[in-house]
């Protein structure tokens, strides 16, 4: 049995249902991220498991022990919220310090461990700062020092990087995973940012209307997305409409043309529509790029993002972005240019609704 | 863009001469006990009457114990409102303004009804009784400031998520109460307090109806029977007052330096 286990976890607030049949087996160590648009029940799940709201069916077991009677206060669960919620009152050593001393450890044995705690986050020099004297990205390291203190079974971390700028959201993500690599502390990570949870996680949960669409790692979340959802949500692949030719062969028509896809395609019948996904980075319209396959389209408009060029293609009724990278030598697609679409057809994949 | 500035400064010092004129009027009337010459002959004469010092401490003793009642009530209940109960915010509001809405003569014969010596809980039968029936009085005719007063202080932090934070590391609700959630809104608590105790000093009808030796019916007895010590007092009262306000200042300021939210 997993570390973590969470088994048919329901939740309704009055009659709307927000959580619907979750399951999940999270090992110890690991690092799981919660993915989804605003809504989508994260925080709630990740409320349960702390204790803060009942769920109305289902169990949440810690380390074999059933979670369900005992109170947020007894669940030994560290908590670190998107509003880092420090003690204003407490300077920066009180509020790691804080837990412990509630839990009665003896004053030499706080400081040893403020000291160490601080020392992980790297914020020694400040212990006497109070928090309205640090910036947002210490608040929040502080915050996770003050809950990693206290030696919890597992860390749950809700949105904490959202309210902190881009550059430090990047660089507290990796310090993040880091000290939770050194420490082996079992993490739930709660993020709507599809970047974050791909770069930081063992493993993700996409998470839609309060149901879990898809759990993999990184790599499977992102090749291998399982419904449109997750293939929409997570990266920026394409959705391009076809029909089934022959499922047996994996056959497909797209626009009139017809395309071998790279296995056969279970469940659906000769003449049903299908959608099928194309990654931005796996299509190319530079003459002789790799790829079996071509579409004719026509350009829509075209991004320069740094070191990519992200082109919108219109083909037959379905828009397609791709990516190609930046190269002065090259000059981009114009709007309105017809162009030829390539890739190579076992790129495609089959998405279920 | 000047002729508007000196207009304020105009109305300002109109204002203040209507405040300021009758309070030196007062305090060179409270000078003139001897005469021909200015002396404190009054503010020793109040000084030296012993119903002053007993009155006032007596009113005292009831400001500070209506502080700390009050804000064992006050606080508790401000904050569960606003962790547990956020849809009964307005129906408590509205109880805590009603002390500005009913005048406190008809509280005072409500409780002299309730509990005079022959009901079931008889609080004016003994002086204890009475004493703490006073004070409750003036729990609630302080009770809109006080919760209005920390009610806006627990606004300026996220009681909830303070609370879930504290929760999630073990600690019980005292803890929580005293520790996490008091220290920060102090600031509250204590301008709450300042003007409980201006109220509590100068009260006059629910003492008077109680009939306790409090400061606000010896104040108003010195009126109808002396010349010049009432001014002496009204000049005691009103420092007292400013005294309060300008601690209420001190504090404010010192607490904003201690955490710019409070
Ligand atoms: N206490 C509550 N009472 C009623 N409905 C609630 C309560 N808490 C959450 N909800 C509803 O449950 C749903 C899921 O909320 P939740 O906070 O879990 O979303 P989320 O995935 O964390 O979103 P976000 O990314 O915006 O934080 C939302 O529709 C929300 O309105
Ligand atoms: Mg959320």
């Amino acid at each position: 049995m997993a570390f973590l286990t969470l088994t048919n976890i329901q939740k309704s607030f009055g009659l709307v249902q927000v959580v619907h049949n979750f399951n999940m087996g999270i090992e110890k160590g690991e690092f799981v991220s919660f993915l989804g648009p605003s809504g989508c029940g994260k925080t709630t799940i990740l409320r349960m498991i702390a204790g803060f709201e009942t769920p109305s069916g289902g169990s949440v077991v810690i380390n074999g022990k059933d979670q369900g009677a005992l109170k947020p206060n007894q669940r030994n669960i560290g908590m670190v919220f998107q509003a880092y919620a420090l003690f204003p009152n407490m300077n920066v050593h009180d509020n790691v310090a804080f837990g412990l001393k509630v839990a009665g450890a003896s004053k030499t044995d706080i400081d040893i461990r403020v000291k160490q705690m601080l020392g992980l986050i790297k914020l020694e020099h400040l212990a006497d700062r109070f928090p309205y004297q640090l910036s947002g990205g210490q608040q929040q390291r502080v915050a996770l020092a003050r809950a990693l203190a206290v030696k919890p079974q597992v860390l749950l971390l809700d949105e904490p990087l959202s309210a902190l700028d881009a550059k430090i959201r990047i660089s507290l993500r990796e310090e993040i995973r880091q000290i939770q690599q050194q420490l082996g502390i079992t993490t739930v990570f709660v993020t709507h940012d599809q970047e974050e949870a791909l770069s930081i996680s063992d493993r993700i949960v996409v998470m839609n209307a309060g149901r879990a669409d898809q759990i993999g790692t990184p790599f499977e979340i992102y090749n291998t997305p399982a419904t449109r959802f997750v293939a929409s949500f997570v990266g920026t692949l394409n959705i391009i409409e076809g029909k089934v030719a022959d499922p047996a062969t994996g056959a497909v028509t797209i626009g009139g043309q017809r395309i071998a896809l790279k296995e056969p395609i279970a469940g659906l019948k000769g003449g049903d529509s299908i959608s099928l996904a194309l990654r931005p980075e796996a299509a190319s319209i530079a003459e002789g790029s790799k790829g079996d396959t071509s579409l004719p389209g026509e350009v829509v408009s075209t991004s320069f993002l740094g070191s990519v060029i992200r082109t919108k293609l219109r083909v037959g009724d379905d828009v397609i972005s791709f990516d190609m990278f930046n190269d002065p030598g090259i000059t981009p697609p114009v709007a309105g240019e017809n162009v030829s679409l390539r890739f190579a057809a076992k790129d495609l994949l089959v998405i279920r609704e | 863009m000047k002729a508007q500035r000196l207009g304020a400064w105009i109305a300002i010092a109109i204002g203040a001469s209507y405040f300021i004129i009758p309070l030196l009027g007062t305090l060179e009337f409270s000078l003139r006990m001897r005469r021909g010459a200015y002396s404190f002959d009054a503010y020793e004469s109040v000084f030296a009457d012993l119903q002053f010092r007993e009155t006032f401490g007596y009113s005292m003793l009831m400001a500070v114990l209506t502080i700390a009642f009050g804000m064992l009530l006050v606080v508790p209940t401000a904050y569960w409102v606003r962790l547990r109960l956020p849809q009964v915010r307005p129906i408590v509001e509205f109880v805590t303004l009603l002390p500005l809405v009913i005048p406190a003569i008809v509280i005072v014969f409500g409780y002299l009804r309730l509990y005079n010596s022959s009901s079931i809980l008889p609080l004016t039968g003994s002086t204890s009784g009475t004493n703490a029936l006073l004070m409750f009085s003036y729990m609630t005719l302080s009770l809109p400031y006080m919760y209005r007063a920390v009610d806006t202080a627990m606004r300026a932090i996220d009681v909830r998520t303070l609370t879930e934070a504290a929760e999630s590391l073990g600690a019980k609700w005292p803890t929580i109460l005293f520790r996490c959630i008091f220290p920060n809104v102090m600031s509250g608590v204590l301008s709450g307090a300042f003007i409980t105790f201006a109220i509590v000093m100068g009260e006059f009808t629910m003492a008077a109806l109680l009939n306790r030796p409090a400061f606000g019916p010896y104040l108003q007895l010195v009126g109808a029977n002396k010349a010049y010590e009432p001014s002496a007092l009204a000049v005691i009262a009103f420092a007292i007052t400013w005294l309060s306000m300008g601690l209420i200042q001190l504090v404010s300021r010192f607490q904003k330096s201690a955490s710019p939210k409070a």
